[in-house]
C-alpha cells in the first residue's frame, strides 16, 4: 500500500476535478462508452424508451444487472428478474467494503459515503483503488466521487447515443462492443495488481468460476470469491507469517 | 404469471427489481464495514474476495456471455482474449494495445466463422 503524499490536502472541488480528469484519462473511459453504446442499442431492440435506458444506468450502474434486466423484464416474472440481477451482483457487497475503509478521514460521516458507495461499479473501483491510496486521506472522498461521475458520464452518454444508433449498429460490431468490458478489465486489473494477494485472487477468481459453474451449484460468483479470495488470504497470511 | 413488464410498467420495474436488488449489496457493505479500518485482517480478506469475485464476473462475461455477444462461438472469445492478454504483455502492458489486438482477433474470429 502506497504511503499518504506530505503535502497539504486539497480541497474538494479541486479533488473532485482532479477525479474528473483521471476518469477523462482512463482507457476505462472509453471502454465505458463502446461497452454502453452496445446496452444502449439492444434497450432500443427490447422496446424501452431512451429515457429509461439512460434512468437504468445512473440507478443500477452495473452492466451486467442492466444486460439482464433489458432482456429478461419482457418475458420473465418479477421474482426471476429480481433474483438473477440481485444474484449478478452480489459483488458490490466485498467491492464496497474494501473501498470505504480507504476513503475514510477524520470527521468523514456515513452519509459522505453515499455517493461513493452508489458510484462503486467494477471500472470505479479498479481505478478508484490504485489512484486513492497516492493521494492525502481528506481529499479521496471528493477525488473517488468525480472518479466515478466521469466514468459514469461516458456511459450515460453511450446509453443514449447506442440507443439511437441502434438501428444501424451491424449484430458483429454490437457483440464487439459488448466484448470490449471483459476485455479491458481484464488487462486493467492485471496491470493494477501490484501485490501478491491482488494477483492471486485475481487468477485464482478466473480458474476457480468455470469449475463452480461446471458443478452448477448455483450462485458462482458467491462461491468463486469466497473459495479464490480466501485461498489467496490465506497464502498471503502463510508468506506474512514466515518472512 | 405474466411478464414483469406487463404487470408494473417499465419504470416501477425498473425500480423493484432492477435498482433495489442492485443496491442492497452496495448498502450492506457500507452498513458492514462501519467503523473498520482498513488495515483489518477482515478487510484485507474482504478485498481479495472482491477481487476473486471480480476475475469471476469477467470469466462469466467471457464463457457464459448473454445478449449480442452470445451469438459469438465461445471458442472466438476465449481466443480474443487469450490474444488480447498476450498482445497486452508483448506490448510492455499496455492495456490499449491489449484490447485493440483483443477486439482485432474477435472481429476478424467471428467474421471468418460467419463466412
Amino acid at each position: 500500500m502506497a504511503a499518504e503524499p506530505e503535502r497539504p490536502p486539497k480541497t474538494a472541488p479541486r479533488a473532485l476535478l482532479d477525479g474528473l480528469r483521471a476518469a477523462f484519462g482512463s482507457v476505462l473511459f472509453y471502454v465505458l462508452l463502446g461497452n454502453y453504446l452496445g446496452i444502449g442499442a439492444l434497450a432500443h431492440e427490447f422496446g424501452f424508451s431512451v429515457v429509461w435506458m439512460v434512468l437504468s444506468t445512473l440507478l443500477i450502474w452495473a452492466a451486467p444487472a442492466q444486460l439482464i434486466l433489458i432482456s429478461t423484464l419482457g418475458t420473465s416474472t418479477l421474482i426471476e428478474v429480481a433474483l438473477a440481477v440481485t444474484l449478478s451482483s452480489v459483488r458490490f457487497l466485498p467491492m464496497v467494503a474494501a473501498l470505504l475503509p480507504m476513503l475514510r478521514a477524520e470527521g468523514t460521516r456515513q452519509r459522505d459515503l453515499l455517493l461513493p458507495m452508489h458510484l462503486t461499479a467494477i471500472s470505479v473501483w479498479v481505478e478508484g483503488l490504485r489512484l486513492v491510496s497516492t493521494r492525502p486521506r481528506p481529499e479521496r472522498v471528493a477525488f473517488y466521487n468525480g472518479l466515478g461521475m466521469g466514468l459514469m458520464f461516458a456511459a450515460v452518454v453511450a446509453s443514449a447515443v447506442g440507443y439511437h444508433l441502434a438501428a444501424t449498429l451491424p449484430p458483429l460490431l454490437a457483440a464487439a462492443l459488448l466484448f470490449f468490458t471483459p476485455l479491458a478489465v481484464l488487462m486493467v486489473s492485471a496491470r493494477n495488481s501490484r501485490t501478491l494477494l491482488d494477483a492471486l485472487a485475481f487468477a485464482l477468481g478466473l480458474a476457480v468460476w468455470p469449475a463452480v459453474a461446471a458443478m452448477k451449484l448455483g450462485l458462482e460468483l458467491m462461491w468463486t470469491g469466497l473459495i479464490a479470495g480466501s485461498i489467496a488470504y490465506a497464502v498471503h497470511r502463510v508468506r506474512e507469517a514466515t518472512r | 404469471m405474466s411478464a414483469a413488464m406487463a404487470e408494473i410498467g417499465p419504470y416501477l420495474a425498473l425500480i423493484l427489481v432492477g435498482f433495489l436488488p442492485n443496491e442492497f449489496w452496495r448498502v450492506l457493505g457500507l452498513v458492514l464495514v462501519r467503523g473498520l479500518d482498513e488495515r483489518s485482517q477482515i478487510v484485507v480478506w474482504v478485498r481479495a474476495v472482491a477481487t476473486a469475485m471480480l476475475a469471476g464476473v469477467l470469466a462469466q462475461l467471457i464463457l457464459a456471455s448473454s445478449g449480442a455477444l452470445a451469438a459469438v462461438p465461445v471458442g472466438v472469445r476465449i481466443g480474443a482474449a487469450v490474444t488480447g492478454f498476450l498482445a497486452f504483455l508483448v506490448a510492455r502492458r499496455s492495456v490499449f494495445a491489449g484490447v485493440a489486438a483483443g477486439i482485432g482477433a474477435f472481429l476478424l474470429g467471428a467474421y471468418w466463422l460467419s463466412h
